[in-house]
């Protein structure tokens, strides 16, 4: 009998430990605040409860940047960390957060747009809890996040998630996906509230084009691209021709399937008046057959299973052993939503937008992501918003 | 916090009692204690609102 009790201590201590170590990381990540410093064209910030009164208090909330020009014109929002596993889409984000100026028209910046998937992490495929990226002041220290909200805001799953208003049977696991809730509602499940706030900010402020900021696996064929729905085909073919032909990186046009619902560049455009476009660069790490899920696959994106596949035709993208670095990824992004800009401009010239200050494919290549990140510590704490 | 949700953590709340009853009550088997443990750990992680 004493035997037992003291193996029942024993084993209580250890699985304890276990826990207690366990646990105590995972609520550092979730409570650990990125410090994002406004630049100088910031002009209001505002959070996505403004928009939804039922997101305040929750971890859903999240900051929204306005970058509001001299000059009336067009208004374009962004949107990253929808898959907050995705993270190049916000270190572009942030350059444009950090330094853009605007002369005419409106940019809208929703960096953490999942705020709760950034809190989020997936242990059982051994996802690193945060990475780090350099800069000319040391380093900036970023959370990675999941693909989907975490279970703590949003919980329990539905056996099957039934999307609103259309009623299509999506998998369970897309209640927490914030590009299969769209257009949402006021009331729904808290996801569901995000895209609605997000759907009230396009209509209240009149936005003319929203792009959602992604990442795809170099062996899924919707990668490398512009998803775009019919009434944005035009300027997202122009944009893919242009930045081919003058910055010589390959971004094809993906046509939106009208048929599957709750994705941002479906329902944004059948909802209200803006053109969606969603972006995808290529991200290995995301793709299933890698080595190890570790920050330097994260960041250099090299890896030497996909190299093998790539020789055997597998990946939909070219992949080298230079592999797929985050300074690519990167200038991709800031470099086609630069050029869609562009592109809307010359075609609506009554709503041009004009960004300055924004790095294109090649200077973030040349330069490194970090290059353009301010040090907290040396910012206007006024400037600094933790997100 | 919706009602659904309180319930799920209820529920969360009663198998813990249920696994530390029958890891109380267990007697023979090792490896059954350390599974009553193991199984315990998402659950006390989940109403401690840690994951």
């Amino acid at each position: 009998m004493r035997r037992i009790i003291i193996i029942k201590i024993l084993l209580s201590a250890v699985i304890a430990a276990i826990m207690i170590n366990g646990g105590i990381e995972l609520y550092k990540h979730r409570h650990f605040q990125l410090p994002i410093v406004a630049g100088p064209g910031i002009t209001k910030v505002k959070k996505l409860s403004d928009y939804c009164e039922s997101l305040k208090g929750t971890m859903a909330d999240t900051y929204v940047f306005f970058l509001e020009g001299k000059e009336e014109g067009g208004k374009m929002l962004i949107m990253s960390n929808t898959h907050a596993n995705e993270p190049a889409a916000l270190l572009a984000v942030l350059i444009f957060l950090e330094n853009a100026t605007v002369e005419k028209g409106t940019l809208i910046i929703i960096p953490q747009f999942n705020q709760s998937a950034s809190r989020n992490t997936r242990p059982g495929d051994g996802y690193p809890l945060y990475f780090e990226i350099p800069t000319d002041w040391g380093s900036k220290k970023f959370r990675m996040g999941n693909r989907d909200a975490s279970w703590l805001d949003q919980w329990p799953d539905p056996d099957v998630y039934i999307h609103y208003p259309d009623r299509q049977l999506l998998s369970f696991i897309d209640t927490r996906n914030t590009n299969r809730t769209w257009p949402g509602r006021p009331n729904g499940p808290l996801m569901e509230r995000v895209t609605y706030a997000a759907m009230q900010i396009i209509r209240e402020e009149k936005v003319d084009v929203a792009v959602d900021v992604h990442g795809a696996e170099t062996m899924f064929p919707v990668t490398n691209c512009i998803v775009a729905p019919e009434k944005s085909m035009r300027i997202a073919t122009m944009t893919t021709l242009t930045v081919k032909a003058q910055e010589k990186f390959d971004n094809h046009v993906e046509p939106s399937p009208s048929g599957f619902r709750g994705l941002s560049h479906r329902e944004i455009g059948d909802f209200s008046d803006a053109m969606p476009f969603l972006l995808e660069a290529p991200i290995p790490f995301l793709d299933q057959p890698t080595g190890p899920k570790t920050v330097e696959l994260l960041l250099d994106g090299k890896d030497p299973f996909l190299l093998s596949l790539s020789k055997k035709g597998k990946l939909f993208v070219p992949y080298d052993e230079t592999g797929w670095p985050m300074d690519k990824r990167v200038g991709q992004h800031t470099s086609v939503i630069l050029e869609l800009m562009r592109q809307f401009s010359r075609k609506f010239p009554e709503k041009a937008l004009q960004v300055q200050n924004v790095p294109k494919y090649a200077e973030v290549v040349k330069n490194g992501v970090g290059y353009y990140y301010h040090d907290p510590d040396e910012s206007d704490k006024k400037s600094i918003y933790l997100n | 916090m919706p009602l659904i949700m309180i319930l799920y953590y209820v529920i969360s709340v009663y198998l813990i009692v249920l696994l530390l009853w029958n890891f109380i009550k267990e007697k023979k088997s090792v490896n059954d204690m350390v599974l009553y443990l193991l199984v315990l750990i998402p659950l006390i992680l989940r109403i401690l609102r840690v994951k």
